[in-house]
């Protein structure tokens, strides 16, 4: 029995239990984890991805900050049911350059992974505002102060820069023109050339119903419009395997 | 080191290895002269106040 | 009420625990006082940040990165205390109760930098980027996030079980040695579980597999440590009609044992396929934490009050009895509508009819859950209401009352309780 009565010290060795149970803890993340980080279908990339716009991610920003995520799923499930009502499927790489995630884990209202193109902007702006005006029954919380709060876009710069450092793609170019990317995206009729080559398929114009005023409401909107509708399943080939 | 290799070694070697950690920790808590030792420490709450 | 009421139950509990054990007073003084008012300090400026919108927007961890540093501090501080008072402890084993309590420190402090990493936009400002991205930051979050259900409001609270029921019974627990395999294998086998919450995503399959997997032997030692729970109590069962406290404790095992059986059986892909999204994850939630946690911590307190402000007795054990009665009942009706209302709701998102079309559009499945809002609303009320005849009867214990009034009735006559055994005089 001498060997037992030597496993018999984990039980009176405080430090070696620490570590004991810190080892066995330790394994199961990392062999569930690490390989994330460099097994094939899981960072894939799809045609059609790029980071967020300026706006796009003041409008993310305001998303979380309002807990958007706590009713509202980014995460379409490969069901028949799901992929009629909200469309296809997500994919792993629809979602490469979210930090953090906003899959979510909660249904009080429908999923938002593809509800980019599917309303006007006139509509969302008024469904923000009086969400029960549209929807009659409807429980989501008015949000209509976002329309007269400006956005706050001065230090857009250097939220490109915090991304940029935990790997979104966006060069020196995009973060030095944040705010002026910003702007343009928001102003009708503004001259968009460079904008849409930095950032293909971005919808600019007005966006709350108030072309004077740049606001929260106008940025997140931004954000709305553009979820899901950047990779183009027309032409996405399924046999690549993403899961 | 791709999936399939992970794989494969997962549904052999480290379903072993887990099996044998456990009957080891099994074996280790009900071997014959544990019982007196577990009954002192089970004992150790009502021993004060 | 995660990091509110359970965190401070927990290092409460732990503190008094491994004094009691380890034969030995706090290890660093006043350290001690530090874990205590940084960890409040903690809460506030995590609360002050949920009414602002500061948030990563990961669930149970969305305090912004000041605060998570400064958590840090505390938590090793935290881990300094406990661990420095088992060191010097004069008793030469190490009660089980504190290696719970030593596992769920450490794993929460793993977990909690791993998850938390994060890029700040500038010092001065409250708001950072997560730096993984997608997949990966959904993965780590749900390691996480199930790891805080695993080793927070599990492996701390069964610490709190196996010191505080075998006390109250006055009797030793069931198994010790059950109770050591118990402890690996939980502690093991928890970890591999998040991707459950992740079912169908764009996870990868095997994760999702491998959590599922997980998962369903994660019910084993669940049901191991309940029955030894449960057990501790075999010859003392006339206590279940005499003392509310002991009542208490075993509704919050058999709670415990019934979140663990709903647990695996969600994690299941085809169950989760209808549960996932819907309130019935929010019933099971409930259940767990109203169920188990809340009253097992509530049997703690009614137990350790008398003890530490040297009364007799507590101000009233009828009002304890009220108090099961209100919670019980409470978390029974929220649990039920909710797990109702979730499969009402998942089961509408997916009919078709004989065209194949969608039956119901998405706001239709919400106006059809507002009776069950309505009655959940009601349960937590029930809940609230025990909670504050606690709030009265500890207070009034404080202060040194005792109230006039019958005792319990339905105990046995002396002579027939069962006489404990030799062993353990």
């Amino acid at each position: 029995m001498a060997l037992m009565d030597k496993h018999a010290i984990i039980e009176r060795n405080a430090t070696l239990l620490l570590i004991g149970s810190l080892l066995v803890v330790t394994v199961g993340g990392i062999v569930e984890i690490a390989p994330l980080f460099y097994l094939q279908n899981t960072i894939e990339k799809v045609e059609g991805m790029r980071p967020y716009t300026p706006l796009e991610l003041a409008g993310r920003n305001i998303y979380v900050r309002e807990g958007c995520y706590v009713c509202h799923s980014q995460m379409i499930r490969p069901f028949r049911d799901e992929v009629e009502r909200y469309g296809h499927y997500s994919l792993a790489a629809e979602s490469m350059y979210d930090h953090p995630f906003q899959w979510g884990s909660k249904r009080t209202g429908p999923d938002l992974a593809r509800v980019g193109d599917r309303y006007s902007n006139e509509w969302h702006a008024q469904h923000m505002a009086d969400p029960q005006s549209v929807v009659p029954e409807s429980i989501m919380p008015s949000y209509a102060f976002l329309k007269t709060t400006p956005l706050a876009i001065k230090d857009l710069s250097a939220h490109l820069t915090a991304n940029a450092r935990v790997g979104v793609p966006y060069s020196q170019e995009m973060i030095d023109g944040a705010v002026e990317d910003a702007k343009t995206q928001s102003t009708p009729d503004s001259d968009t050339t460079a904008f849409d080559a930095r950032y293909p398929k971005a919808k600019s114009g007005d966006f709350d119903g108030d072309p004077q005023a740049l606001t929260e409401m106008d940025a997140l909107i931004a954000y709305l419009q553009m979820l899901g509708t950047l990779v183009d399943f027309k032409t996405y080939d399924e046999t690549g395997g993403d899961r | 080191m791709d999936y399939h290799i992970m794989r494969t070694f997962a549904d052999s070697w480290g379903l072993v290895a887990m099996l044998a950690f456990f009957v080891a920790a099994s074996a280790f808590a009900f071997r014959p002269g544990s019982k007196k030792l577990s009954e002192d420490a089970a004992s150790i709450p009502l021993k004060d106040d | 009420m995660i990091f509110a009421f359970c965190g401070n139950a927990l290092i409460c509990t732990s503190f008094y625990v491994v004094q009691r054990t380890s034969r030995a007073r706090l290890f660093g003084g006043d350290l001690a006082w530090f874990v205590f008012w940084g960890y409040q300090l903690f809460i506030v400026m995590a609360a002050t940040g949920y009414l602002l919108g500061i948030t990563e927007s990961r669930e149970y961890a969305e305090p912004e990165w000041y605060v998570d540093l400064w958590l840090t501090v505390v938590w090793v501080a935290y881990l300094i205390v406990f661990l420095g008072t088992i060191v010097k402890r004069k008793e030469p084993h190490i009660y089980v109760a504190n290696w719970f309590y030593l596992s769920f420190i450490v794993t929460i402090a793993m977990l909690h930098i791993v998850n938390n990493l994060s890029m700040p936009v500038s010092f001065l400002g409250s708001k950072s980027y997560s730096a993984f991205s997608g997949v990966q930051d959904a993965l780590t979050q749900w390691w996480y996030g199930h790891n805080a259900v695993g080793f927070f409001l599990t492996a701390g609270f069964l610490g709190m079980m196996y010191y505080f029921v075998p006390k109250q019974a006055n009797r030793p627990v069931y198994s010790y040695r059950l109770s050591i395999i118990h402890f690996w294998a939980l502690i093991f086998l928890y970890i591999w579980a998040g991707p459950h919450h992740l079912h169908f995503t764009a996870l990868p399959d095997w994760a999702q597999t491998l959590g599922m997997v997980f998962s369903i032997m994660l019910w084993m030692p669940s049901w191991g440590g309940m029955i030894n729970g449960l057990m501790t109590l075999s010859g003392a069962w006339d206590k279940l009609r005499t003392d509310p406290i002991i009542r208490m404790m075993v509704a919050a095992i058999a709670f415990y044992g019934m979140s663990t059986f709903e647990g695996p059986m969600m994690s299941i892909k085809s169950v989760n396929s209808l549960s996932h999204y819907t309130d019935w994850t929010i019933g099971h939630v409930h259940s767990g934490a109203l169920g188990w946690n809340g009253l097992i911590a509530f049997a703690a307190l009614y137990y350790m009050v008398p003890k530490l402000w040297a009364r007799e007795r507590l101000y009233s054990m009828r009002m304890v009895s009220w108090h099961f009665w209100l919670a019980t009942l409470g978390i029974v009706v929220y649990a039920a509508v909710m797990w109702v209302a979730g499969i009402q709701q998942g089961l509408m998102w997916r009919e078709h009819d004989e065209q194949g079309f969608l039956v119901y559009s998405f706001v239709e499945s919400v106006a059809a859950l507002h009776p069950y809002y309505l009655i959940r609303a009601l349960g937590g009320a029930l809940y609230l209401a025990g909670a504050l005849v606690m709030a009265w009867n500890i207070t009034m214990t404080i202060l040194g009352y005792q109230r006039d009034e019958a005792p319990i009735g339905g105990s046995l006559p002396r002579c027939s309780l069962p006489n404990r055994s030799p062993i353990w005089p």
